[in-house]
């Protein structure tokens, strides 16, 4: 993975969530963008996240969509809003799929699925 | 541009699961469009612009077949299941401006018997507009298909507005009744009640099987001209009366949207509406893009035929079941008919004005709607009239 999609999980395998904040405005984004679709500034850093966020939405995958996912149903996708503002599609790993809801407070952690690869996800009410 | 523009021609295969068409993508393609032409009372060389799916033909080889030799527009609109009303849109503009004179709008797939649908991004993150971001941030956690994507708008939907099961049960139970009237209908015979339908496993909550749409083969395509034109053919004209089309912001990430209940359509509808210079109130019937049973819900909403956080109350009742309010998706939709890409959705609605739709027919239908919804949230709408 090259680009900005790269350096956001670079820092995850560093264990620090991340997200760009525009150094004109101030504003913070996630995806990464090029440049702030807030006020048009190319100026930005990777500002460091509190990790502490709540569930803002989510849907538990029953039916495998794809093979790869077989072994992994039913699991929950879960769109987790940050302190910052931004939100995130995550997990929440410690949470059975009946126990979610919507403003449940959660924080980041790190699973590192391949030695090159770790993502961001999240736990009950705690941070790492 | 309000009536400047006709459907002249409608043609489709037949709609089907196993054991498959028997046709290639481009023969379902083909067979419409050649069925679309005849409709019109055109010969194929007569067509000079082509718009065709995305991903599912190239003009080039259309044309091709059809002996089309004097092709002066193609192009292909990168909005999915909002692409067919939203090329009526382009398709209407490219008449009326001189670009072509007749644009064939075709489409086809082995949806069924082919590669599904639903593993099209996994296997191809380009194949959509927002693929990158899905590839990046969605797959790796496990959101990998639409109606993963979409379920978790219609969640939210339920938090703020207290949005139930039974009501997304009744948009599908209210298209199942549609499609028994409906000959090629590949659920004619297969009656749905409530009941089957809480009763269906969860695909991926709140979906369960019957909140999600069909996977078949099949082909639709229509022809546009002029309305001047359009009266020296055989077929009562119907007319564009008004047509927009948007995306929603960010288009390429549903996850971050500010406003996830906003969609393309919540910028177009306005605008169709203005266009045709009449508002939902006047509408006789809808064919809504029913990827999902939620997805008809969040369109009635963004469209207008009532207000968001409504749309529950709103299907209940039988209010969008043939002899309600506002039918809605006569045919059986993508739910109960087949998943033609919406352009079953516009071929519908011209039956509809024409007074053609047999035993499902809208008494004295003048106005019907049609939406596109596509990819992240694209959307199109059509105000049609006779």
């Amino acid at each position: 993975m090259d680009g900005l999609a790269g350096q956001f999980y670079g820092f995850c395998r560093q264990r620090e969530l991340r997200f760009q904040r525009c150094t004109a405005c101030g504003a913070w984004r996630h995806v990464p963008r090029e440049l702030c679709a807030a006020c048009g500034s190319w100026a930005w850093e990777w500002a460091r996240s509190s990790g502490r966020g709540t569930v803002f939405t989510w849907t538990v995958a029953v039916r495998a969509m794809h093979p790869a996912f077989q072994e992994a149903v039913p699991y929950a996708a879960v769109v987790v809003e940050m302190e910052e503002g931004v939100r995130i599609l995550s997990t929440v790993t410690d949470c059975p799929p009946g126990e979610l809801a919507i403003g449940m407070p959660v924080a980041v952690a790190f699973d590192d699925v391949t030695p090159e690869v770790t993502l961001p996800t999240f736990r009950r009410g705690r941070k790492e | 541009m309000r009536d400047r523009a006709c459907i002249v021609g409608i043609g489709e295969t037949r709609y089907c699961r196993a054991p498959g068409s028997g046709m290639s993508q481009l023969g379902l393609n083909l067979q419409a469009a050649t069925r679309a032409i005849e409709d019109a009372g055109l010969r194929p060389r007569d067509i000079d612009g082509i718009m065709p799916f995305p991903n599912l033909g190239s003009a080039e080889e259309l044309a091709a077949s059809l002996g089309v030799q004097e092709l002066r527009f193609a192009a292909t609109l990168n909005m999915g299941g909002a692409a067919p009303v939203a090329s009526l849109r382009v398709a209407a503009a490219a008449v009326t401006s001189g670009l072509a004179t007749h644009v064939l709008l075709p489409t086809g797939w082995n949806g069924y018997s082919g590669r599904r649908a639903r593993e099209t991004l996994v296997t191809d993150p380009t194949n959509i507009p927002g693929g990158a971001i899905a590839r990046d941030y969605y797959i790796p956690h496990g959101l990998v298909a639409p109606p993963q994507w979409y379920a978790l708008i219609a969640r939210r939907h339920m938090h703020e507005f207290g949005t139930k099961p039974e009501q997304l049960g009744a948009i599908a139970v209210a298209m199942r009744k549609h499609a028994q009237l409906n000959p090629n209908a590949v659920m004619r015979g297969k009656p749905l009640t409530l009941e089957d339908y809480l009763g269906s496993p969860m695909i991926t909550a709140p979906y369960r099987l019957f909140d999600c749409c069909l996977e078949t083969d099949g082909g639709a395509a229509l022809v546009v001209t002029t309305s001047e034109r359009a009266r020296d053919l055989g077929r009562r004209p119907v007319f564009v009366s008004g047509v927009g089309a948007a995306q929603p912001y960010p288009a390429d990430d549903i996850a971050t949207r500010p406003d996830i209940f906003a969609t393309g359509l919540t910028i177009a509808a306005p605008e169709a509406f203005a266009m045709a210079g009449v508002t939902p109130a006047d509408v006789d019937f809808a064919e809504i893009y029913d990827c999902f049973t939620f997805e008809v819900l969040q369109q009635l909403e963004e469209a207008g035929f009532c207000g968001r956080g409504e749309g529950g109350a709103f299907v209940e009742g039988g209010r969008i079941e043939l002899g309600g309010a506002l039918p809605v998706n006569t045919h059986g939709g993508l739910l109960s008919e087949a998943h033609v890409c919406g352009m079953s959705h516009i071929v519908e609605a011209v039956k509809q004005l024409r007074g053609d739709a047999g035993e499902r027919q809208v008494a004295d239908a003048e106005i019907g709607v049609v939406t596109g919804w596509g990819d992240f949230g694209d959307g199109s709408i059509a105000v049609l009239r006779r």
